[in-house]
Order: C-alpha cells, then structure tokens, then sequence
C-alpha cells in the first residue's frame, strides 16, 4: 500500500490555485491525496509549523556538463544539487560535449537523470546541428524523444534566416524555442560588460546591445511566425524594453532572468574575480532596477539560475581566458528573496509563482500546482533560517559562487519529488 | 621637498600592479627614488650592489623588447640575478596554467617577478598566488606603471612639475595600457588629460574617466604642453576602426606641419616602438621637441627604483609578520 506522508502545519502557498493558508498536506504514494484539514493516520508525519510548503521549484535553466565535462558536474551531481535548492525539475542545456543535437543525446539525458533518481529532468536540444548556427538540427526526433524546447544557449543563431527556419519548423513541434540573445558582431570578444568598468581595467566588453539587437531581431521573427519564443537570461533595462513592447503586441514571448543580474553589477569584477565572469555579463545598478522593475510588473515568467558550473582550477586563469559561468543552484532561493522579497518587489506567493507554475508553462508542462490529484513536488521552506553560503559544502561538483560568504535568509528544509523525501537538510 | 617627503613616508608596497590605486605620494616617492638611481647609468662603474643574491625573473607572455631589456638592465645593474622566461601565452586553457608556471619558478627560489601578459589582471592574479613581488610590466589594456612611471620623471624633468600642464594622449586609447596608467599618474600628479583620437579606438564610457576627450587633434594641438603618441598597435585592433593608414595620418598624425602650430616649448613623447610617417613623422621624432629618447634612458632608473622599492616592501611586510 502507498505510503502515507502528512506535512502539518505549515504556510501552503500554491500560486497557480491562489492558495496561501495555513493548511495540512497529505501524501499518498506519488500524489497530492488532500489539502486541509486531514485526520487520518499516517506513515508520516512532518511538523512544517513555521515553514512555506510550496510546489517543487522549476528552474529552466541548468549546465550539468554530462556528457562530456563530467569532472565539473554531472547529472548525477548536478541532480542532487537541484533538490538541495529545492528544485523538483531542471531543464538541462544541450551545450555539452558532444552538444545534445540528436534524439540519442536527449534520451541519454532522461536515463541519466531517472538513474539519479533525485530531481526530473527536461531536456532542451540544440536549435542547430552541433551548435553552429548554420543547420536545423533534427528538432522533430529530439522532440519525439521528449525534447520540451530548443535553444543553441552559449551563443545565440546568427543568422537570421536559420533562426527565421527554427521559428517555422517549431510551429509543427508545439516545443518552445529558447534564445540566448547574443549578437557576436559586437560581443564575441568580450569577457565583461562594455561599461566605465570595463574601460578601467582595460577589459574587452560586450555592448548591451549585443543582447538587444538579437532579442529586437527575434520579436520581429516571432511577429511573422507567432511560434512560442523564451528570451533566455535577459540582462539589460533595453531588453526590458523590448520585452515589454512584445508582450503588449500579444506575442507568445516569455522570459526568464537570473539571480545575478538582479543581484550583482559589474563593478564586483573591480579585482579580476573570475567567479564573476558570467555571460551575459553583470550590467549596471540601473538595469538591476529595470529587472526588477520588470518583475514587479509580471513581466519576467519564470525565475531561472542557469547555474553553470565549473573547475576551480579554470576559474583561476585569466579574466581573458576563464570560463563564463556561476554554480548558484544550491542557493538561489535565498539569492531571490534577498533580491526579490526583502526590497519588496514580490511577496512570497508571487515569488513562487516564478519558480513554479509559471516556468512550467514556458515548457508546456503541466507542474507547478499543488492541488489534490497533482503529482507531490513538493518544497518545504524555512523563510526565517540565516545563514552563511558555504560553497565548499554544495553537493555540486564545482564552486564557482561569487556568493560564498553571504549572509542570507530562506533556506530549503526538505523537498519531495513524485512523493519521495529526495533532500532533507541537516 | 622630495627630501620631506622621502622623510616622512614609508614604503611598504610589496607589489607595482597598478597606478590606479597608488597615491600622489606613493608616485612621487619612485620618482625621487628613481633620481638617486639616474647616476649609476653616468658613473663608470655601472652596478650597485643593491639587490645582490636576490633573483629576478621576466616572465613575459608578449612579445616586448625595449621593457624586458630596460628590466633586465635595471636588475643586473642593482646586481640582482635575472631569469629570462618568455613563452606565448594562449587565450584557451590548453597547457600550463599562469599560476603554475610561476609557482614553478617560486619553487626555484625567487624574489621579484616582472610579468608582462596579454591579459588584463594578469599581475594582479599572480600576486594573489606567488609569495615573490610582481611588477606589472604591461597586462592587456589594463595598465603598464612602468612606463606611465617613466613618462611623469621625463615631464617633471623638463617642465619641472606636471601640475596646470595640459597634456594630450593621442591614438588608441582603448586597447593602451599605457594611455590608462598614464591617466591615473598624470592626474594624481595634477596635469589636465586630453585624449584624442577617433571615437572608434575610444573606450567605452570614456567621459566618466577624469579627462577631456576630442576627436579632433588640431582642435586642441595650441593647448598642449606635452603630447604623448601612442602607437598604433595593428595587432590589436578588431573591425577596422579607421578606413585606412593614411586617413588615421591626415587627421591625427603629428606631422611637422602641425607642430608650426603648437606651442613652441610643445614635449613630444612616445611610448615606442614607433611607427614612423604612421601617428609621427620622422623630423617631430628626431626634432628638438622629442623626448623620446630621454624616455628610454630614463625608463632605467625608474625601473631600478622600483625593482629596489619593492624588495624593500617585502622585507617591511615580512617585519611586520
């Protein structure tokens, strides 16, 4: 018989069905079973008194290296570090090496992933053969082998024909197709914002423009095809622009940001710190206003870390010659809310709702709700716990966090997947 | 005045990463140190034995002949041992990391490492991770203090002070490192900074930068009192940021013409190697306005006050420890 798991007490909040109370949770086997009061007996019973019990956390947006650079992060890794942070999905990029181009690639991905038996994981697949820009990869088998959405992230498709062709042939695939908006004409050489920093510590920028002609570029493509588009991590008030432009013309475009382009500038980069080379770059204080300006206003859909780990040992090159990339998986949720809650942008039901229903409506995925019948995703807050970030202990390969040593706020207690205690902190 | 000031301060840098964040004081201390040095380069006996038993090594990434010689000149007159390392850096992370090339020539007993890299922040990396002085002896486009060093000693030598003076930076200021240490020391050092060049080889957000900018050299040539012509470095430049040689030339080239316009007591320097009839003609190179050559020879004694300031520095820091 199914097992019994009661979570007592706590904070429901389960945005997409406007719940927040105070309210039982009963779990049975895989399953939501009932939501209220409950008064039967249990296999377990979980005091959550003080803490948010909330949907499981979706991040579209993770690099978990496999296959290929299994010595920074594996989906094994990788899969534990997301329900360390509460994530109960991740969508996984297919810039790995090989890159996932090919329905083998995607299907490699899903058994790792059902192997780690931690977190579920969706796969996005290349837009192009082997990452190139210049092909269709094959969109239509990867899809049929589970691909939810398609994207090139670590650059952007140049050419605007091959991106016009994706946007066609997606139409027949109801997958969403994902942009990392980056124009290399004006950005491929740079390592960091093209700013007064970069200007002083004689480092090649990249314009925030480069970001913005391609988004501007794919809200035309998206007018003329009106296929499904996902701007990646934005990064700039401009895109704010753009976005908002697009989203009032009722195009189906959403977008997604990270926790730090709404948290550090460029200004942190002042002695070379590699761990805060990201691309895109960390902009200006005033685009961390635009961003949140624009979270405020429902603009932003989905709340995404695009965690990206690397070796230490990368990570201590040159600014010029390391990696882009920051491991955040473990510490995003108290990275939002000292971001998004303490200033008072959103509160807790409408942060969640960038990390649940909402991201799973960017993939097409019916997850993120917390009602009776729903599969039992499940992440049990404590909103009230401080503490300091200790990148040495993440359970991600790789700690390239320029947050070790921040206090924050907000840690995850325990998070089910499919009904099934996967993380409990200690 | 120097003698007050030597006096009263204490050199404790272990380090010359940067003039960015160094002191006017700081700045004019190597510089009166680098006025005792000057001698040594005249006397007949050229050698003190300043820096004996101590190891100096040039790590140089990049290619660079007048630096590296003027620093192994520096340190062997001071008597210091020199190791010549020079390797072409890569940008990928393929081979022997920077740190561990210097940790492998640490392990060998250094003392000083005069680093010279295509990447900003180079020098800054290293000290982070090697117990042994650096010097930065150019990292990317981020700074060179050496020659911005030797730059103010030759302008304070021939004006007598950098303060009130007008001093114009002319070419590629984005991908010049010299053009940044240059701002920092002649700024500190009260002198007003005008670059000039077109706005393509201008960094980006250059107004917040304490300088005056112009595109137009002949707008401000009557002004200056000192000009500095950076090189082009063609091998640094992406896109093409002017349409040819000869355009950049006819616009910001100091030609002989030009200099019928300047003031009459005008300072030409150049931080070299030049590129003759390119941003100088020959006869305003070899005129009687060009310090060119005073640059060089003063680029020793500078180089030698701060091989000495810095291993002074490392034994301050190891007193306190």
């Amino acid at each position: 018989m199914a097992e019994k798991i009661l979570i007592r007490n706590g904070r429901l909040i389960d945005p997409a069905n406007k719940v927040d109370r105070e309210a039982d949770l009963l779990i049975v086997g895989e399953k939501v079973a009932k939501v209220g009061a409950v008064d039967i007996e249990c296999d377990r019973v979980i005091d959550a008194h003080g803490m948010i019990v909330a949907p499981g956390l979706i991040d579209l947006h993770v690099h978990f290296r496999e296959p290929g650079d299994e010595e920074e992060e594996t989906i094994a890794s990788g899969s534990a570090a997301a329900v360390a942070g509460g994530f109960t999905s991740v969508v996984c990029m297919p810039n790995t090496n090989p890159p996932i181009d090919e329905a083998t690639g995607v299907e490699f991905i899903h058994r790792m992933g059902r192997q780690a038996r931690k977190t579920f994981i969706y796969v996005m697949g290349a837009i192009t053969k082997n990452r190139q820009g210049v092909e269709l990869a094959e969109m239509g088998l990867m899809a049929g082998a589970g691909a939810i959405g398609f994207t090139d992230d670590g650059a952007g498709v140049q050419n605007t024909a091959v991106m016009l062709c994706a946007l066609k042939y997606a139409a027949m695939l109801d997958c969403v197709v994902a942009q990392h908006a980056q124009d290399d004409s004006l950005g491929r050489s740079g390592v960091m914002n093209a700013g007064y920093n970069s200007t002083v510590l004689g480092l090649p920028g990249i314009d925030p423009l480069a970001e913005e002609m391609m988004l501007w570029r794919d809200v035309q493509l998206v007018r003329k095809t009106l296929v499904r588009y996902h701007a990646q991590h934005i990064s700039t008030a401009g895109s704010v622009k753009i976005i908002r432009e697009a989203k009032e013309m009722g195009l189906p475009i959403t977008c997604e940001v990270t926790p730090h382009h709404l948290l550090l500038t460029d200004d942190a980069i002042a002695d070379y710190d590699t761990n805060y080379k990201v691309n895109p770059p960390l902009r200006t204080q005033a685009d961390i206003e635009a961003l949140k300006q624009a979270v405020k206003e429902g603009l932003i859909d989905a709340l995404a870390t695009d965690h990206a780990p690397h070796l230490q040992s990368e990570k201590e090159l040159e600014f010029l010659a390391a990696p882009f990339g920051i491991a955040s998986l473990e510490c995003a949720l108290a990275l939002y809310i000292e971001a998004l809650i303490v200033p008072g942008v959103l509160d807790w039901p409408g942060l969640l709702a960038l990390m649940t229903y909402r991201p799973a409506a960017v993939i097409g995925v019916k997850k993120g709700t917390l009602g009776e019948g729903d599969l039992a995703d499940i992440t049990i807050i404590d909103p009230d716990a401080e503490y300091v970030i200790d990148a040495d202990k993440f359970v991600s390969k790789s700690r390239n966090c320029p947050y070790h040593g921040r206090r924050v706020k907000g840690r995850v207690e325990k998070t089910f997947v499919a009904g099934e205690l996967r993380f409990s902190a200690v | 005045m120097a003698k007050q000031n030597q006096e009263k301060f204490r050199w404790d840098r272990k380090h010359l990463l940067g003039l960015k964040d160094m002191s006017r004081q700081e700045i004019e201390f190597i510089l009166d140190t680098a006025r005792g040095f000057e001698q040594i380069s005249t006397r007949s006996i050229k050698k003190a034995p300043t820096l004996r038993g101590k190891v100096v090594v040039n790590l140089f990434f990049e290619d660079s002949t007048r630096t590296r010689n003027s620093f192994t000149l520096a340190a062997r007159r001071l008597s210091a041992d020199v190791v010549e390392f020079t390797k072409k850096s890569s940008s990928v992370s393929k081979g022997e990391t920077l740190i561990d090339t210097a940790r492998n020539l640490e392990a060998m007993g250094i003392d000083i490492v005069v680093i010279r890299h295509n990447a900003g922040g180079a020098a800054k990396l290293l000290s982070r991770h090697i117990d042994a002085c650096v010097i930065n002896a150019g990292d990317g486009f981020d700074e060179h203090p050496t020659q911005a060093l030797l730059d103010v000693y030759t302008i304070r030598e021939v004006k007598g002070t950098l303060e009130g003076l007008k001093i114009g930076i002319v070419g590629d200021i984005a991908h010049s490192r010299v053009a940044r240490s240059n701002i920092w020391a002649m700024t500190k050092l009260g002198a007003e900074i005008i670059l000039v060049g077109p706005p393509t080889l201008m960094p980006a957000q250059v107004s917040r930068l304490p300088v005056r900018v112009s595109y137009s050299l002949d707008a401000v040539l009557e002004e200056l009192d000192v000009i500095n012509m950076l090189r082009i470095q063609f091998e640094r430049l992406g896109s093409n940021p002017f349409p040819s040689v000869r355009e950049y030339s006819h616009f910001f080239g100091l030609t002989v013409d030009r200099m019928k316009r300047a003031k009459p007591d005008l300072t030409v320097m150049h931080p070299g190697p030049i590129n003759r009839g390119l941003e100088i003609e020959s006869e305003v190179a070899d005129g009687k306005n060009s310090v060119i050559l005073r640059q060089v020879a003063n680029g020793l004694a500078i180089r030698m006050a701060v091989l000495f300031l810095v291993n002074q520095g490392a034994t301050e820091q190891a007193k306190k420890v």
